[in-house]
């Protein structure tokens, strides 16, 4: 990074990232975020009023149903939608994804409560067990540029996005290979705007590429004059 | 098979996942074992005898069930030899919930784990709370592509059990009792003796390793590393809220509770309870609101009134 020499702007904007708490892999994604130069703090957020000073969220991988009681329990729910509404980046992993989604599919009995924002709909556990659990290379759009330098995404009891609901959703990536009786132009990963959503667990690597497209997202979002936090 | 800890399980590691770079899709890597384990941090994994009661737990916000013919509480009372569940029984749970489904296997009963396998089950517990069938082999858990998670008290019992492959620990406690004395007692160990062993030099840890009866390489990761080298939660005694965020403040990624909610006086009530208190573990406030009008909690056993043979944690080996 080049750092520009005007008397106004003598150090790159940092961003506050938050990472919703409630259950799930929410220490991998703080560690990784730590080490991202733009990132001025990544904090847990268990309650609502925390979500008040953070420019930028990701929701974990986790049990989706547990984070969807958790959150409604602790009066979460709300404030999460309005985070989403009021366009502030946000990026769901796995169960995250589920979350930030419009529509799931092959939820609990007596059905699973959304956060909503990505307009997609999302097949819940599409592999079946653990045992089918897997790991695999992929092309993702902004990420990979060629095929040697394809991103480890590593699936756990993950779902697929069965259908795009919206022109303003882009599909980052597909399967590529057909997994037991899923096909491989199944997507993965997709961004509307200033939503991402990924099938997969970047944050179960130590490859940083999709945080940092991430928070260069939450640079750009907050660059085209949109107020953040202080 | 090597060991590759999972990543970012700890700040500052330098260590690189061996994601396969051929671009062939790999299953049951130590990488995706590992990565269910991480997805569960931060949540109650509950036992459960029937569809019903895993509904419950369901709905109680639990991350995962642990299905089982009898809760601990129950073993103890009834005796005899503890098995694994009729796997109908399993599927039965499988098809009434969308979190995963563990269960438990004897120590060392590597058949029982074959048929779990085959059966589809997400984590295998090999178990001290069932009847060991080896009294001195675990299973072999490299073999399988379904993860384990296994008991420890103590550091070399964990480290042994990682050498084994298994994926997951959870520190044993004793389970069935309702006491959480010997699950503090066996966080507490571990953490001290991951301390003590973070200050040592290459030539102490050496003679360290063998003083644990610990795998040399697996010390030295955890030393480096300052916690067990992969996910831990506790287990054996948890019956409040308070129990649960008193381990979780002690450190451990999450918690089982066994006979502690379907043996208390309001399971559904409790399970919710213990549930908030494992993610808000260190707001006093909030864990007092859980905390409270949750009916009768299981009776307990206080573990002095034991026999050497009635523990269960001693147990494994």
């Amino acid at each position: 990074m080049v750092r520009t020499c005007n008397d106004f702007q003598q150090v790159q904007p940092q961003f506050k990232f938050g990472v919703l708490a409630l259950q799930g892999a929410f220490q991998e994604h703080i560690h990784m975020l730590q080490n991202i130069s733009q990132v001025s703090s990544a904090i847990p957020i268990r309650k609502a009023e925390q979500l008040e000073t953070i420019d930028a969220l990701i929701i974990p991988g986790g049990e989706s149903t547990t984070m969807a009681l958790i959150a409604e329990r602790s009066g979460l729910m709300e404030p999460l939608r309005k985070f989403v509404r009021d366009e502030k980046p946000t990026w769901g992993t796995c169960a995250g994804m589920i979350l930030l989604a419009n529509e799931a599919n092959k939820v609990k009995k007596g059905g699973q409560d959304l956060i909503g924002g990505l307009n997609i709909t999302v097949n819940r556990n599409q592999f079946g067990s653990q045992i089918d659990s897997f790991e695999s290379l992929l092309h993702i759009n902004h990420i990979t540029t060629s095929s040697d330098d394809l991103f480890p995404a590593i699936f756990i009891r993950a779902p697929i996005i069965s259908s795009i609901n919206s022109s303003n959703v882009e599909v980052l990536a597909r399967l590529e290979h057909d997994i037991g009786e899923t096909d491989a132009s199944s997507i993965v990963a997709v961004r509307q705007g200033s939503l991402l959503g990924t099938a997969f667990h970047p944050e179960l690597t130590n490859d940083d590429r999709i945080h940092k497209y991430f928070v260069q997202l939450t640079q750009d979002h907050y660059n085209t004059g949109k107020g953040r936090n202080e | 098979m090597s060991f590759s800890i999972p990543a970012n399980l700890a700040s500052k590691e330098s260590y690189s996942t061996k994601v396969s770079q051929n671009g062939i899709t790999s299953q049951a890597t130590f990488t995706v074992k590992t990565g269910l384990a991480q997805n569960l941090k931060g949540g109650v994994i509950m036992d459960v005898v029937n569809a019903e009661q895993a509904r419950i737990a369901e709905e109680a916000g639990a991350c995962a069930v642990m299905a089982l013919e009898r809760v601990p509480a129950d073993i103890r009372i009834q005796g005899g030899v503890a098995r694994m569940s009729d796997p109908k029984m399993i599927k039965e749970i499988k098809e009434a919930v969308t979190i995963p489904v563990m269960a438990k296997v004897r120590i060392g009963h590597f058949v029982e784990a074959q048929i779990l396998e085959s059966i589809g089950i997400d984590y295998i517990d090999e178990s001290e709370v069932l009847t060991p069938a080896d009294e001195e082999n675990h299973i072999n858990k490299h073999n399988y592509k379904v993860p384990f998670v296994c008991g420890a008290k103590n550091l070399g019992e964990a480290l042994r059990r990682i050498n084994e492959g298994a994926a997951m620990i959870r520190t044993k406690g004793e389970a069935g009792t309702g006491n959480v004395v010997e699950a503090v007692r066996h966080m507490r160990t571990i953490t001290r003796e991951i301390r003590k062993a973070s200050l040592m030099s290459e030539e102490e840890l050496f003679s360290y390793a063998k003083e644990l009866q610990a795998p040399y390489n697996l010390l030295k990761e955890t030393a480096k590393l300052r916690r067990l080298p992969v996910v831990n939660f506790s287990a054996g005694g948890l019956a409040t809220p308070a129990d649960a965020a008193m381990m979780m403040q002690l450190g451990c990624d999450g918690v089982f509770v066994g006979s502690g909610i379907f043996k208390s006086g309001d399971p559904a009530k409790r399970a919710k309870a213990i549930v908030q208190a494992v993610t808000h573990f260190d707001d006093p406030k909030i864990l007092a609101e859980v905390s409270e009008d949750l009916g009768d909690a299981m009776v307990g056993i206080n573990i002095d009134t034991l026999s050497d043979d009635q523990l269960l944690s001693k147990r494994g080996w």
